[in-house]
Order: C-alpha cells, then sequence, then structure tokens
C-alpha cells in the first residue's frame, strides 16, 4: 500500500534549514495498521503530509496506494483518506454541511446513510446544523476522523487521532480502526505519542527520531529487542533487622556496612546468575533485568533458595514501548515530547 | 481532470462559500456602506462640479456612480483572500486538497461566490443611486455591470494568490493596501482623470482600472461605440484572463 524510499523533506527559514525527514523507507502491506512513534518534531507529520501529497519531497520516491506520489498525485489522492493532526474544519460550518461536502467531493453513494452511520459509530451525537466551533475539543476531533473515513478509504493516514480523546472515545476509535482492517480490508498508517495505542492498535511499529527511522518491528519484537524483562523480588522482612537502607545501584555499597542483609545477599546470588544483565537493591525490592524472564523465572528462585533468601513475592513484567524508545534513542518518550 | 468535474466541484465549493457568506450578513452589509457613503455623502458635492473644464460631458452622476461600482469591486474583491488564510490556518485547505476534488475549482467556486455578491451589492448601490437622482440607459447599466463582473473575477483572483504566498493576515493587509490605494486614485474614481495634469495623467494611463472606468463612464452616458469602451473592454478581458490563469497555476501547484 506504501512504498518509500529515501523519502525526505527540508524545510528554509530565516534561521537556516530545517532537515525535518531524512531519506525515510518504509513500506506497508496492504491491510496492516502501521503505527509511526516519535517524539515532537521528529517528523511524523511531515512525512505524512508528504504521503498524502500535501507537501512535495526534496528527495525521495513514494508510491501510495497503487499510484506513483510524483507522477500521479490525483491517483493517491483518489485511494486515501486523511486525519491531519491539527484537523480540517471551519469553524462556522455546521456539521452536517461539512460531512455533506466532503462526502460529495468524494462521490460517496448513500452519503446520508453513510454520514448517519458514522457519527454513529464515533458517537457524534450533536446537531447536524451545530457550527464546530460549537462542539467540544473531543467532539470536534471526532468530526476530524468522520470527514476522512467517510469515503471508505482503502488506506488511511491518521495524525495523531487520538489527542484530546477521553479514553471511552479512545477505546472506541481502536475498535472501529481495527473493524475497518478487519472487514474491509482497510490499511491504516497513524502518528501517535501514545505507547499504549501504538501497543494495542498496531501490528507494526515504525519509530522515529530527528527525521529518521531508528527503529522498526512489530511491539512485541521491539521489546524482545531491549534489554529483557523486569522481574522484582520482595523480600521477606522475617528476623531481618529492617530495610538495608536507602537507593543503592547494583554497585552501591550501602550494605557493606551491615550485616549481610537478605538483600545483599540476594543480589551476590543473583549476580553470578548469566541471565540477570542488571540487578538493583531497594530497601528490601530488588529489581532484576533479565533476559527472557519467564523461562529464566523459577532458576533464579531456586538459587535464592539455596543463598537462604526468603522471598514475599516475585512479578515479572515484560519491558514497555517506552524502554524501547529510550533504548533506540537514548531519551525517554516522555521527556522528549516534553 | 474532466471538465464535468471540474464544473461540478466548483458549484459544490460555490455553495460552500456561500452559504458561509449568507450566515454572516453583517459582512455583506458593511461591504457596502463604504461605496454607499461616498454616494450619499460625497456624491450630491460632485453635482455642483458639472460644467467644470475636463470633467467631461454628462450629468455629475453618470461621471461618479460607474467609479464607485469599480470602487466597490476593486476594494470588495481585493480582500476575499482573508477568507482563505483563515482557511489555510484551520486546515479546511488542506482537508480540501487531500480529496479528489478539481484544484482549478477550489479557486473558481470562491471566486464564483465573490463575484455573486459583489453584484448583488452593485445593484443595491445602483438603487441607491437612482433614487439619488442618477439617469442612465438599461444597456448602459448592464454594460457596466460586466465591467463589475470582470473586474471582480480578476481581482478576486489575484487577492487569492497573493494570500497563498503570503499566508499570514499580518503580510497580506499592508500589502494589500499598497497595490489597491494607488491603483483607486490612479484609475480617476473619484474624479475623472481628465482634471489631472499630465503627468498624473499619464501615470494613471499605466494602471489598467482607469481604462475600465473611463469605459463604464462612457456607457452610463450611452456611448457605446467609443475607443473608451473598447480599450475598457480589451483592458478587463486581458485582466481576467491573466488573474484567472495566475491563480489556477497557484492552486494547481503542488505545494499550495
Ligand atoms: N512549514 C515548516 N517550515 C519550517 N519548519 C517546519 C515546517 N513544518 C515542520 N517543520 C519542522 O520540521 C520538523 C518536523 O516537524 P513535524 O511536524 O513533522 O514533527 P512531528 O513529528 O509531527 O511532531 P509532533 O509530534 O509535535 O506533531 C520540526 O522541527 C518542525 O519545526
Ligand atoms: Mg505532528
Amino acid at each position: 500500500m506504501i512504498e518509500a524510499r529515501g523519502l525526505a523533506r527540508s524545510f528554509t527559514t530565516r534561521h537556516g534549514t530545517v532537515e525535518a525527514v531524512r531519506g525515510v523507507d518504509l513500506s506497508v502491506a496492504a491491510g496492516e495498521i502501521v503505527g509511526f512513534l516519535g517524539p515532537n518534531g521528529a517528523g511524523k507529520t511531515t512525512t505524512v503530509r508528504m504521503l498524502t501529497t500535501l507537501l512535495a519531497p526534496t528527495a525521495g520516491t513514494a508510491t501510495v496506494a497503487g499510484c506513483d506520489l510524483r507522477a500521479d498525485p490525483a491517483g493517491v489522492r483518489r485511494g486515501i483518506g486523511h486525519v491531519a493532526q491539527g484537523g480540517g474544519t471551519d469553524p462556522s460550518v455546521p456539521v452536517g454541511e461539512e460531512l455533506d461536502l466532503q462526502a460529495r467531493l468524494h462521490g460517496v453513494p448513500d452519503r446520508r446513510a453513510r454520514i448517519a452511520e458514522l457519527c454513529e459509530l464515533l458517537e457524534l451525537t450533536v446537531p447536524a446544523s451545530r457550527p464546530s466551533a460549537a462542539l467540544s475539543g473531543g467532539q470536534r476531533r471526532r468530526l476530524d476522523i468522520a470527514l476522512g473515513l467517510v469515503h471508505r478509504p482503502r488506506l488511511l493516514f491518521l495524525d495523531e487521532p487520538t489527542t484530546g480523546l477521553d479514553p471511552q472515545s479512545r477505546g472506541n476509535l481502536w475498535e472501529h480502526v481495527r473493524s475497518m482492517r478487519d472487514r474491509d480490508g482497510t490499511t491504516v498508517f497513524l502518528t501517535t505519542h501514545y505507547l499504549d495505542e501504538a501497543d494495542a492498535l498496531c501490528d507494526r511499529l515504525l519509530i522515529i527520531d530527528r527525521g529518521g527511522i531508528v527503529a522498526r518491528g512489530t511491539p512485541a519484537e521491539l521489546k524482545r529487542r531491549v534489554a529483557g524483562d523486569v522481574v522484582t523480588l520482595e523480600l521477606s522482612g522475617a528476623g531481618e533487622p529492617g530495610p538495608a537502607g536507602g537507593e543503592g545501584a547494583a554497585s552501591s555499597p550501602a550494605s557493606a556496612a551491615s550485616p549481610a542483609s537478605a538483600a545483599e545477599r540476594a543480589r551476590s546470588a543473583l549476580a553470578r546468575h548469566p541471565a540477570v544483565r542488571e540487578a538493583t537493591v531497594t530497601g528490601r525490592t530488588v529489581r532484576l533485568t533479565v533476559q527472557d524472564g519467564e523461562r529464566e523465572l523459577m532458576g533464579l528462585v531456586r538459587s535464592l533458595d539455596a543463598a537462604g533468601v526468603v522471598l514475599a513475592s516475585v512479578s515479572l513484567a515484560r519491558p514497555t514501548l517506552d524502554d524501547v524508545f529510550l533504548a533506540v534513542t537514548g531519551r525517554s518518550l516522555r521527556d522528549a515530547a516534553a | 481532470m474532466s471538465m464535468a468535474r471540474t464544473v461540478s466541484d466548483t458549484r459544490l465549493i460555490f455553495g460552500r462559500y456561500l452559504r458561509q457568506t449568507l450566515r454572516s450578513k453583517v459582512a455583506v452589509v458593511f461591504g457596502l456602506t463604504q461605496p454607499l457613503l461616498y454616494l450619499l455623502l460625497f456624491g450630491p458635492l460632485l453635482t455642483r462640479l458639472g460644467g467644470v473644464r475636463g470633467f467631461g460631458s454628462g450629468d455629475a452622476w453618470q461621471v461618479f456612480v460607474p467609479g464607485v461600482l469599480v470602487q466597490l469591486a476593486l476594494f470588495g474583491a481585493a480582500f476575499v483572500g482573508f477568507g482563505l488564510i483563515g482557511d489555510l490556518r484551520s486546515g479546511v485547505v488542506e482537508r480540501l486538497r487531500v480529496t479528489p476534488v478539481s484544484r482549478t475549482a477550489l479557486l473558481l467556486g470562491r471566486v464564483l461566490r465573490d463575484t455573486v455578491v459583489l453584484v448583488a451589492q452593485a445593484v443595491v448601490l445602483l438603487g441607491a443611486a437612482f433614487a439619488l437622482g442618477l439617469r442612465a440607459p438599461a444597456a448602459g447599466v448592464a454594460v457596466g455591470l460586466l465591467f463589475v463582473v470582470g473586474l471582480a473575477v480578476s481581482v478576486a483572483s489575484l487577492s487569492y494568490v497573493l494570500a497563498m504566498r503570503t499566508r499570514s493576515e499580518d503580510a497580506f493587509a499592508p500589502l494589500l493596501s499598497a497595490v489597491t490605494l494607488p491603483l483607486m486614485l490612479l484609475s480617476g474614481i473619484l474624479l475623472p482623470m481628465g482634471l489631472a495634469p499630465g503627468w498624473l495623467d499619464a501615470v494613471s494611463r499605466c494602471t489598467p482600472f482607469r481604462y475600465v472606468v473611463d469605459a463604464a463612464r462612457a456607457a452610463f452616458r450611452g456611448d457605446y461605440a467609443t475607443a473608451a469602451v473598447g480599450e475598457g473592454a480589451l483592458v478587463t478581458v486581458v485582466l481576467l484572463v491573466v488573474s484567472v490563469a495566475l491563480g489556477a497555476r497557484r492552486f494547481r501547484a503542488e505545494n499550495a
């Protein structure tokens, strides 16, 4: 559905040249939901605007919805739908008129039924005569989305579709996007800042940072690529003089002075274990980064047993996309976006 | 892009913007106040000038009303670019551009709306002028309205081109007054250029609206088969073709 090679775009401003997108290669197969993840200013919107014919690339080629971006932009436009990050409605124009015009321009058969269906699906239950200035932020966002979907495009570009939506509307939109894919085979390319959204909705992710793609794969693959799973051990306090004191990293001598606490014993027992990448002690809690945690968990517990450490609880957590982001860009997505 | 598609898209875009105009009736009424004020507060002064050398033959209203009509078309159409800047900002332009809509229709639909609004205002203005004492042959008035249409289409197209290029009210507004005010003064809208000293008359002949104003005045006097009407028609047609071509090119550009 999308095949892009070396797509690049720079802007000339008064303060020099901004290379917003630097040579992006991407391919999206029909029926896929692909997420485009990255911090503010990474180049997501610029890439989407190029792929939707709104912005001419300074370099590179792309085929979108079966048509060449440069040679046949009109063909591209016939095959796609686009919901822009900033929306695209006139505040003074009534909701019904916006939807009707959009449907007419796309030549949607049986407009009225389609618009009614869409408004119901997106729970956009406002009078058609209301101007969009009088909608709530979330309602306006849903109107933007309805405008992008009205003609049932084969390929849909959603630029941060769920910003400003409440959790229920977000879940509702995810469900609708999934059902469009399952029922009509719609291909979806969406940008997002929300890791849970990328995780829950996307078959495949592309992570973009400073204009270049820095990682790609399914959410599970990406997460497997980083450090590993996180195992948290809570040590039993029975017979101990209390927490071994303060926060301490793996190398912290914090507890060296005190009689070998359970936490220290646990840490040194685990440090010899080959699957453990990193161990951190905080009070009575030991946090381990473990390769292939699910499989190694039993072995870890056994070696703790052998060292005479009594456990109160054990928990295993998969890495989050935020960990992935941190690993590939060296920054947390939340910090980068701040 | 087929012709039929362009026509039907133009109709849709025209409908959108006409409804927008009808929703903001205040703006339409205010657009009329300036020329009406000229008519009411300046026109009566001119009637005292009849017979002054260079004023041309004909009744003072026949000289003055065509000028006010051209002024209405010039100023009314020059400001339409502000609406486009609003649509650029709200994202409406990009939203429409991702649809298969004909790019030319995005221009023509708007220009058509502007023209319809200006012609309606011109008719109201003419009604007021007749009430104040204008007497002119119906055919002459019709020719005058044709000039209004030609000017409205041309100036509106150019205004959109300028709006697309500047993309911000802050840059567009000063540019607009820098262009329109001298063009209006040089066209002899308020007083005929026949009164001007030689150098001013010469400069005036380098600007397009001079010819249109002279032509409309001749038409209001009933002198249809004159050089003035021919020149005015020629200038208007050239202006029309050039402006619409520039506008269409701008709207078709990939990066607009
Ligand atoms: N029209 C423009 N002129 C100049 N610079 C621009 C323009 N559009 C975007 N940029 C710059 O290009 C870079 C990428 O912007 P882009 O909008 O693609 O980021 P993004 O990934 O969508 O960010 P966000 O998450 O904030 O939406 C930014 O540094 C931005 O300032
Ligand atoms: Mg963006």
